[in-house]
């Protein structure tokens, strides 16, 4: 037999193979980043400790009872009033009686500035649904990051959203926010639950 | 005019495409290297809250990830369908969680031990005690930075 040169294999839709693999990796890749609230939880106190006396203007309490009630300082409240008295708690504005107190404070950076010893505990019955506390809990991060925004408006003219992102390139803008952190931390205390009673 | 028309004319010589394998080929290869699949199965159904202040969880490789809620169907029988843990590819109970967090920590490079960060994928529907207790053992493991998932939202005015 007569020798034949084999023909040569066409290469010509290679490329659709590799595309097909290629739109497979592309479509299944998760590129998905998690977010979410952060919290810091507090440390694990020895039993024999008792915890140091907090002045009651000092503390503003909300509580989701089991039926996803809020309960502000004692009376029912309503959800979407709470970012407000949230942080009129915390700014005291008027300096009043029965808000909590502020500690002068020199921050580098600010100045002094009055940082409040205000502390909002929030606390929930194990029958609490999740979705509610973290609508609570939403409430209170956007009470807090909005004091910071007005803060940071007024002394460095941006607001924190914005230093946060130059603080990744600049060291001086990390400064600021960092001190804009000190002058309004993120004291909210979340409690073990409290067994409350259903109407 | 005339002029172009005439250049135009002419056949071109095809462009080649010999090389567009190669093309297509290297950004295979980049999304297959770059592809992290899912590490879990999830065995819970998990619908995570909306929350307008959610930000986004940097370094990937320093959160461990709890996920909380029902099981889904095909696991009803066995386990029922009481809201249960899952950590890493299996169901748990919350006193297994400190000993997974140590674990999970010990996995951790020395300086980094204290990024990291367990986020919390709870479903929406979950009720706060079994929270709670997972949040307990937190404590009890020294894992304090936590993270409560969700999705972002718009702010609605």
């Amino acid at each position: 037999m007569a020798k034949r040169s084999a023909p040569e294999i066409n290469t010509g839709s290679m490329a659709d193979i590799a595309f097909l693999l290629l739109v497979f990796f592309l479509v299944t890749t998760t590129m998905e980043q998690d977010t979410g609230i952060q919290r810091k939880l507090p440390e694990k106190q020895p039993e024999n400790i008792t915890p140091p006396e907090v002045k009651r203007r000092n503390v503003f309490i909300v509580l989701v009872n089991r039926n996803d009630e809020l309960l502000v300082n004692g009376e029912p409240g309503d959800i979407n009033l709470l970012k407000d008295r949230v942080k009129e708690f915390i700014l005291n504005p008027r300096n009043s009686e029965d808000l909590p107190e502020k500690t002068p404070t020199v921050i580098e950076g600010l100045g002094t500035y009055e940082v409040s010893k205000g502390v909002i505990s929030l606390q929930n019955d194990r029958l609490t649904s999740f979705e509610k506390y973290m609508a609570v809990q939403d409430v209170l991060t956007r009470a807090f990051n909005e004091l910071r925004n007005e803060l940071a408006s007024a002394k460095f003219g941006k607001t924190f959203d914005e230093l946060q992102v130059l603080a990744k390139t600049n060291p001086e803008y990390e400064k600021k926010s960092d001190a804009i952190k000190k002058a309004i931390p993120i004291s909210i205390s979340e409690a073990e639950p409290k067994q409350t009673k259903s109407k | 005019m005339s002029r172009f028309k005439k250049k135009s004319e002419k056949s071109l010589p095809a462009i080649s495409t010999s090389s567009l394998p190669d093309i297509v080929f290297m950004l295979l290869f980049f999304f297959m290297v770059t592809t992290k699949m899912k590490e879990v199965t999830l065995k819970v159904v998990v619908r995570k809250p909306d929350a307008t202040q959610a930000t986004k969880l940097e370094n990937k490789s320093l959160i461990s990830n709890i996920y909380i809620g029902k099981p889904l169907p095909r696991y009803q029988n066995q386990y029922g369908d009481q809201p249960l843990l899952q950590l890493d590819d299996a169901f748990a109970k919350p006193k297994d969680v400190a000993p997974w967090v140590l674990q999970e920590i010990e996995k951790t490079a020395e300086f980094e031990r204290s990024k990291r960060t367990v986020s919390l994928k709870v479903d929406r529907e979950v009720k706060m005690g079994i929270v709670t207790d997972v949040k307990e053992q937190l404590r009890e493991a020294n894992a304090l930075k936590i993270n409560y998932s969700a999705r972002k939202a718009a702010i609605l005015e």
